[in-house]
C-alpha cells in the first residue's frame, strides 16, 4: 500500500492529480540520495537558513521548575524564524530540478507563507500562497512579509476561513493548475509521498539535537516536547528518537477554550478516525464525518487533523499526546519571554506549557528538550488583545 | 430492479446532478421527479460534505446550504427509500470518502443498496484507493464509478478494466463549475477507455448550454451537468422544480440523437 504509517495515510486525491504525485513521489527517489541534490540542499541549510539551530541550556526556567534540565533547540533562530524553512527548501528544490517554475502554498500563522515566498524568491519561482481570511487579519504582519517577497496573498472565505480551507484551496488550486507547479505542502499531512518527503526534510531536527545532546551531555534526552498542529516540527524532533525507547516523544496539541469545549483543535484528544485531505489519520469531526470547525488561538494549529505517522505513533504507544489550553499556552509564551528572553510562537508556547508541568515531575539528572519552533514576533498583537491591550492605533 | 445500463439505453444519457438537501429534501425528491419527466437518464445525489475539496463554490455553497439546513446521511437515505417507491430511474451517489468512511463502509454500502441507490462516485478516491470501498459496494451490489481526467494519460487503461457502472470522465483540469470553454480532447480520452472496455463514458465538469453537451456527447455516451442546475436551485429556491425540469428537457433534447 501506497505510503501507509499503520493503517494512516494513503492517497485520498481526485484522479487529477494522482499523476501529479506519482511524478512527485519518483523525483523525490531519485533526488534524495543525490549527493549533488544534497550538497545544494546541505549548503542552503547552512548558508541561507542558518543551520544547524542552536540547542541551548535554559538554566533559568530549568532552575525555577526544580526538575529535568531543559534545553531549548532553537528552530525560531532559522532564517524566517521558523522550523518551515527546512521542509521548503528541500521542496522547492526538488520543484525546480522538475521543472516547475511556481510554487503555491496553504498558511495557517503565515509561517508556511513566509517561508515558501523566500524560498520562490531565491529560487526566481512564481509563488501564490492561500490563507484563511481570519488568519490573514490574525497575521497581517506575515500577509505583508509574503507581498514584500513577490507572492501573492489569496485570502480564503470559504468554511471556517483558517488552515484547513487553505490547504482546501491551495488542492483545488493545484488541479487547475499542475504542469508547472508544484504544492509545496507546509506540514506532514496530505497525500503520500508528501508526509514522508515533508518528515525527512523536517528531520533535521532530530538529528541535531542528538548530536549537539552528546556534545553537551554524552547522552540521549529522557523527553522531546513539540507543539502539534500537522505536525511537522513534532515529527522533525521525534523522528531519530523513534528507535531510542528510552526517550519520551510528547506531542502538545492545542486545546484551545478547553479539550472538553467545542472550541479545541486537539485532535488526539477528541478526534476520530477518518479520511480528509488527501490521507486516513484521526480528524476532529461529527457523527456524519464532517469536518469540525475547530479553533485555537493559535493559527498555525488551528487544524482538525494530524498527520498520518503521529497518528501512527500514537497507535502503538510510541508518542504521547497531550492538550495544551489557549490560557496555558499564552502563560507560557510569557513565562519564556521574561524568563530567558525568549519570545516563542504562540505555537511553541503549547510545548513549554507542557514543560512546565513536566519538568517538576522529573529529576535533576533527566532532560528535556523543547523544540521552540518558531519566534513570537508575528503573535505579539494578537496576545495584548487576548490580555485586553490593543497595541496597534 | 434498475440497472445502471438502463440510463444508457435511450440515447445519449442526461445525468444531472443535484445537492441533498438544497434547498430542502422536500425540493430534492420533486426535483428527482420532475428531471426523469423531463428526460434524465440517471441521477447523481449529491450527499453533502463540509469540505468538498473537488467542488467550485457553486457546489460548495449548495452543500453548506444543505448541511445548514440539518441534512444528514441517515435523512437521504429515508428519503431515498421514499423516491424508490415511486420510480425505477437509476440513481447514484456523489459524496467524498470520509462521508461513508465514518458511517462504516459496509453499513453505508448496505443501507445505500437497500434503500434502492444504484452506485456511488467517490471524487477523492482514486484507483489506489478504491479497494477499501470496491470490496463493500460489490457485495452490496452498489456500482463503485470510477473517474479519469484529462491528466490521467496511460492510468486509463488500468481504470477502465476494473471501473463498473459507467466511467465518469472529467473534462477539464479544476474542480467543478461552469466553463465557457473546454479544450480537453475528450475523443482521444474515451478512445483510451474503449481499448480497454466496453464501459460507457459520462463527460461531466463544466458542461452547461445544449450547445456544449451536444458537443461532449458526440465523442461520449453521456453528459453530467451539476453546477448549471444547482445554480438553478439557488436562484429559484423551493420554486426550482419546473426551471430544473426545463433545462433538463433542454439539455436531453440537445443530445438524445446523436
Amino acid at each position: 500500500m501506497n505510503g501507509r504509517f499503520g493503517i494512516h495515510g494513503g492517497q485520498y486525491i481526485p484522479e487529477t492529480l494522482m499523476n501529479a504525485v506519482i511524478e512527485l513521489e519518483e523525483a523525490y527517489n531519485h533526488y534524495k540520495d543525490d549527493p549533488e541534490f544534497n550538497r545544494e540542499l546541505t549548503d542552503l541549510f547552512n548558508n541561507y537558513a542558518g543551520r544547524p539551530s542552536r540547542l541551548y541550556y535554559a538554566e533559568r526556567m530549568t532552575k525555577d521548575l526544580g526538575g529535568a534540565k531543559i534545553y531549548l533547540k532553537r528552530e525560531d533562530l532559522n532564517h524566517t524564524g521558523a522550523h518551515k524553512i527546512n521542509n521548503v527548501l528541500g521542496q522547492a528544490l526538488l520543484a525546480k530540478k522538475m521543472g516547475k517554475t511556481r510554487l503555491i502554498a496553504e498558511t495557517g500563522a503565515g509561517q508556511h507563507g513566509v517561508a515558501t515566498a523566500t524560498a520562490a524568491a531565491l529560487l526566481d519561482m512564481e509563488c501564490e500562497v492561500y490563507m484563511g481570511e481570519e488568519d490573514t487579519k490574525r497575521q497581517a504582519l506575515n500577509v505583508y512579509r509574503m507581498k514584500l517577497l513577490g507572492s501573492q496573498v489569496h485570502p480564503v472565505t470559504t468554511g471556517t476561513a483558517t488552515l484547513k480551507d487553505a490547504v482546501s484551496e491551495a488542492m483545488r488550486e493545484w488541479t487547475r493548475r499542475i504542469d508547472d507547479t508544484h504544492y509545496c505542502l507546509g506540514s506532514v499531512m496530505g497525500p503520500h509521498p508528501f508526509p514522508t518527503i515533508v518528515r525527512d526534510f523536517q528531520s533535521v531536527i532530530s538529528k541535531e539535537i542528538k548530536q549537539q545532546l552528546m556534545e553537551k551531555e554524552g547522552r540521549l534526552p529522557d523527553a522531546v516536547l513539540a507543539c502539534v498542529g500537522g505536525g511537522s516540527n513534532a515529527i522533525g524532533t521525534f523522528y531519530h528518537f523513534i528507535e531510542d525507547e528510552s526517550v519520551r516523544l510528547i506531542g502538545c496539541e492545542a486545546a484551545g477554550r478547553g479539550a472538553n469545549t467545542a472550541e479545541t483543535a486537539a485532535t488526539i484528544a477528541t478526534g476520530k478516525l477518518g479520511i480528509f485531505h488527501g490521507m486516513k489519520s484521526y480528524f476532529c469531526q461529527d457523527e456524519y464525518g464532517q469536518i469540525a470547525p475547530v479553533y485555537s488561538i493559535s493559527a498555525g494549529l488551528d487544524y482538525p487533523g494530524i498527520g498520518p505517522e503521529h497518528a501512527d505513533l500514537y497507535d502503538k504507544g510510541r508518542a504521547e499526546y497531550v492538550a495544551i489550553t489557549d490560557d496555558e499556552a499564552v502563560d507560557a509564551f510569557e513565562y519564556l519571554s521574561r524568563l530567558e528572553g525568549i519570545i516563542p510562537a504562540i505555537e511553541s508556547a503549547h510545548a513549554v506549557a507542557y514543560a512546565r508541568k513536566l519538568a517538576p515531575t522529573m529529576n535533576k539528572d533527566q532532560i528535556i528538550v523543547i523544540t521552540i519552533s518558531g519566534r513570537g514576533d508575528k503573535d505579539c498583537a494578537a496576545i495584548a488583545r487576548y490580555r485586553g491591550e490593543d497595541i496597534y492605533e | 430492479m434498475s440497472k445502471i445500463q438502463d440510463a444508457f439505453a435511450h440515447g445519449k444519457a442526461f445525468i444531472p446532478f443535484i445537492t441533498c438537501g438544497d434547498p430542502s429534501l422536500e425540493t430534492t425528491e420533486q426535483l428527482v421527479y420532475a428531471m426523469e419527466q423531463a428526460g434524465a437518464d440517471l441521477i447523481e445525489l449529491g450527499i453533502p460534505f463540509s469540505d468538498p475539496t473537488a467542488e467550485g463554490p457553486v457546489i460548495q455553497e449548495a452543500n453548506n446550504r444543505a448541511l445548514s439546513g440539518g441534512v444528514t446521511t441517515d435523512k437521504i437515505f429515508d428519503m431515498v427509500k421514499k423516491i424508490r417507491a415511486n420510480t425505477q430511474i437509476p440513481m447514484v451517489f456523489m459524496t467524498y470518502a470520509n462521508v461513508v468512511f465514518s458511517y462504516g463502509i459496509e453499513r453505508f454500502t448496505k443501507t445505500a443498496a437497500e434503500v434502492g441507490m444504484n452506485g456511488i462516485i467517490l471524487p477523492d478516491v482514486p484507483f489506489e484507493e478504491k479497494e477499501e470501498f470496491a470490496d463493500a459496494c460489490r457485495r452490496n451490489g452498489l456500482a463503485l464509478v470510477s473517474l479519469i481526467a484529462p491528466t490521467s494519460h496511460e492510468r486509463i487503461s488500468q481504470i477502465a478494466s476494473a471501473a463498473e457502472g459507467f466511467i465518469y470522465c472529467v473534462s477539464s483540469l479544476g474542480v467543478t463549475g461552469v466553463r465557457s470553454e473546454i479544450t480537453t480532447d475528450i475523443g482521444e480520452m474515451v478512445r483510451l477507455v474503449r481499448a480497454a472496455s466496453d464501459i460507457p463514458c459520462a463527460i461531466g465538469f463544466g458542461i452547461s448550454t445544449p450547445e456544449q453537451a451536444a458537443k461532449m456527447a458526440k465523442d461520449a455516451d453521456g453528459v453530467i451537468v451539476g453546477s448549471a442546475i444547482v445554480k438553478i436551485c439557488k436562484e429559484y429556491g423551493a420554486d426550482c422544480v419546473p426551471k430544473v425540469a426545463e433545462y433538463v428537457k433542454s439539455m436531453k433534447d440537445a443530445i438524445r440523437d446523436l
